[in-house]
């Protein structure tokens, strides 16, 4: 009798103990719906889970990948200047590892994950499922990874070998709160170090070169400082806020710098090329639309389709006024 | 910038000896420069008829700045670029100027930067976090849902995973800021993230890792191990005071005391329990600790200790060729607090504690100091810390045995300034 009745007292109580015990915040928040959870929920995993329905093929890849990725990555996945994404494979014990989509990465949906989240630079989020198993499948070609006649969908993806597949370790220190150090010293006080020699040291006028006054680092105030015998006068490079402003919006900043070349020319070598040349200014909004190739060296700009007609001349005007301030 | 020009050029109060070698230079501090036995005092000049004009205009009304900044005279106390360390301005580093900041708060406007896809703008009216994967009740909050939450605030250092790494093979960077100001440290306020895993009921049996994604144009995701996510982590949206800055993850993002600082996602969007890693491009082809045979050290999430002398440090110059300078810097360690911070003045031969300042916090920013008479002789200052488990910071000659040079990742090693006969510090290696 004890029996029953006890286990009764005990479900009882539990359940008391659960109502107490509920938080008083758990009405904050509203249930996600199933599919709202299939709308957020975009990443994949090595085994495949969270891919979505699609096929895309090596030679759709290269169309896609020849006008919206080349010209950052060079056209065959070689270019350093962003990140290369072939070459490399073996490189990794080397004294120059060249870390590439076939060099580095266990498993191929990470690139598909990555792509389909973040890429192109520019324009992220904007490729269909299809199209990204088609990138996918031209980049892992420059790897020679698939074929030239490859066609990825959920299936075969997640079925890739990659040949670093083996590659990580998880064998350390740092991947628990309570891991253990790999590398240690020792809290000696005296006659700890024998012999103390240099190993390496900027060459003088490296920093006056790369960072200029390196005096402009530091607060005049302190004895610790170089001596500053009048104050700092900071000058601001007036430019155009909303030409700046479109500059940025469009992604324009990743290509050019103002005064820097970066893969393509700086504004203030277009401008000084183009300055007053109403001329110009047709052929140059035309180019910004469209793309362009061969007046600033090999890399190609390609289309800017986004961007209005009103912000193209207003970025153009801009450009050929010899970048006014305003 | 006119204002400042106007205004009387800005004489410093002057040590006997900066005095005299001023004295020296004559026309630069001009017929205003008296000598009084033996002591200048240009400044004390202004305590003084004719006094300066700060002190006979009427200044400018309260609430000139509704938000203030700092004095334009400390215009140039700002965040760096390290020029040439990537190819675009959206996916890189603005480092923290530590050698300008006095103790262990980072002032918002320069705890540094780090974008994978730059700074979004995200309205915190629109914006929202999904809880999702092995949970029973998949879950979204409002910013508003997330601010009534049961609110912690905790004082913690954040450190990119790549503090230092461009030290690993060579002195590549002349000052601290660029060794090592991938590192700020903030009192953060926000939700602890086991309030919302119990909220939405996770799966105390299949659970083991967390995803978290931001919502910025990179959709940066990182696996976090739920050992984490339950021991500390925290949904933050305060920073200081006040709401998190834009480039520091407005409205949201996630924290995680002592790791490295890319597993706290910015514009935070969504957390999705799963039952293994999802091996994202972040900790793949970045953020994984390549070793000599080739093979990389994967989730190498904890931030071991570390220390820097932030002043003197490179690029300063000691103006006083002899004479009394207080050595001082940061210490830190992901897995705890800082029981001891070492200072040596030879190259490691010797070496003396140094004063901890307190309060001294678990994983947040220890700030040392300790007195220091320079004879005029060349110097070779470190610093070398133990957390509270023990553990001592390495040498970079250790590191290098243990790791080799190109695992760009958790390169703690004890840094070294040299002090010139000239007084001129700069970034070596020994």
């Amino acid at each position: 009798m004890c029996k029953y009745k006890c286990a009764v007292l005990v479900l009882l109580g539990l359940a008391l103990c659960r109502t107490a015990l509920a938080a008083p915040w758990q009405s904050l928040g509203r249930p996600a719906t199933p599919a709202e959870i299939a709308r957020w929920n975009i990443d994949v995993r090595p085994d495949g889970m969270g891919l979505p329905q699609g096929q895309g093929s090596v030679a759709q890849g290269q169309e896609i990948y020849d006008s919206q990725c080349a010209s950052c990555h060079g056209s065959f996945g070689e270019s350093n200047e962003y990140m290369a994404l072939s070459g490399g494979i073996g490189s990794l014990a080397s004294a120059s590892p060249q870390r590439t989509v076939g060099s580095r990465l266990n498993y191929a949906t990470t690139l598909w994950d990555y792509i389909n989240r973040a890429m192109p630079f520019q324009y992220s989020k904007s490729l269909t499922a299809d199209q990204v198993y088609a990138v996918t499948a031209y980049v892992l070609h420059l790897n020679d990874i698939v074929t030239a006649d490859a066609v990825l969908d959920p299936e075969s993806l997640a079925r890739i070998e990659m040949p670093n597949r083996d590659g990580f370790t998880t064998a350390h220190g740092f991947s628990s709160l309570d891991g253990k150090a790999d590398v240690e010293n020792t809290a000696c006080l005296e006659a700890c170090e024998t012999q103390v020699a240099l190993t390496s040291e900027l060459p003088p006028e490296f920093t006056a070169q790369i960072y200029g006054d390196i005096r402009e680092h530091f607060r005049g105030l302190a004895s610790m400082n170089h001596e500053r015998s009048e104050p700092l006068v900071v000058t601001t490079k007036g430019t155009n806020s909303d030409v700046t402003t479109l500059l940025n919006a469009n992604g324009c900043m990743a290509c050019h710098g103002i005064d820097n070349a970066g893969v393509g020319p700086a504004f203030n070598e277009v401008a000084a090329r183009y300055a007053g040349d109403k001329a110009a200014a047709e052929l140059l909004k035309l180019k910004l639309k469209q793309g362009g190739a061969g007046s600033w060296g090999s890399v190609s700009m390609p289309p800017q389709s986004r961007i209005t007609d009103a912000d193209a001349a207003t970025i153009v005007d801009w450009i050929v006024s010899g970048m006014e301030e305003n | 910038m006119d204002d400042i020009e106007k205004r009387l050029p800005r004489r410093d109060p002057l040590p006997a000896i900066g005095a005299q070698r001023r004295n020296l230079l004559g026309g630069l501090v001009g017929g205003t420069t008296t000598l009084i036995a033996g002591r200048t005092l240009a400044a004390d000049l202004h305590n003084f008829p004719p006094l300066p004009s700060w002190s006979q205009q009427l200044g400018r009304p309260v609430a000139t700045n509704p938000y203030g900044k700092p004095s334009p005279f400390e215009a140039n106390i700002i965040r760096r670029l390290s020029p040439g360390l990537t190819t675009t301005r959206e996916s890189t580093i603005a480092f923290t100027p530590l050698q300008n900041l006095f103790g262990t708060i980072t002032p918002n406007g320069l705890h540094f930067e780090r974008s994978h896809g730059g700074l979004p703008e995200v309205d915190p009216y629109q914006h929202r976090l999904i809880l999702h994967g092995l949970v029973k009740n998949p879950k979204i909050y409002t910013m508003e849902d997330l601010l009534r939450f049961p609110a912690v605030s905790r004082v913690h250092f954040l450190e990119c995973g790549a503090n230092t790494g461009m030290e690993w093979n060579n002195v590549a960077v002349p000052t601290v800021q660029f060794t090592h100001g991938m590192l700020s440290c903030a009192e953060y306020t926000g939700v602890l993230l086991s309030t919302l895993l119990e909220d939405v009921g996770f799966d105390r049996k299949a659970a083991k890792f967390v995803l978290a994604e931001g919502a910025d144009a990179a959709g940066l995701t990182r696996t976090i191990p739920l050992e984490f996510a339950l021991n500390d982590a925290m949904i933050v949206y305060g920073q200081n005071g006040e709401m998190l800055r834009p480039e520091n993850g407005y409205p949201v993002r996630l924290f995680v005391p002592g790791v490295q600082g890319v597993s706290s996602v910015k514009w935070l969007r969504r957390l999705e329990l799963g039952d293994q890693p999802w091996h994202t491009r972040e900790e793949t082809m970045h953020y994984a600790d390549l070793m000599p045979d080739g093979k990389s050290q994967q989730f190498t999430w904890i931030q071991e200790a570390k220390s820097v002398i932030t002043s003197p440090s490179g690029g300063q110059r000691l103006l006083d060729k002899r004479g009394y300078y207080q050595i001082t810097g940061l210490a830190w360690s992901g897995r705890g607090r800082i029981k001891r911070v070492d200072v040596s003045t030879d190259g490691g031969r010797s070496w003396h504690p140094a004063q901890l300042q307190e309060p001294i916090t678990s994983k947040a920013l220890t700030r040392f100091r300790t007195d220091w008479v320079w004879d005029g002789v060349p110097a070779l200052l470190q610093s070398r810390c133990i957390d509270d488990t023990g553990y001592v910071q390495p040498k970079l000659r250790q590191l290098r045995e243990g790791r080799g040079t190109r695992s760009i990742y958790h390169n703690n090693a004890i840094q070294t300034w040299r002090i010139a006969t000239d007084g001129g510090v700069h970034n070596v290696q020994v």
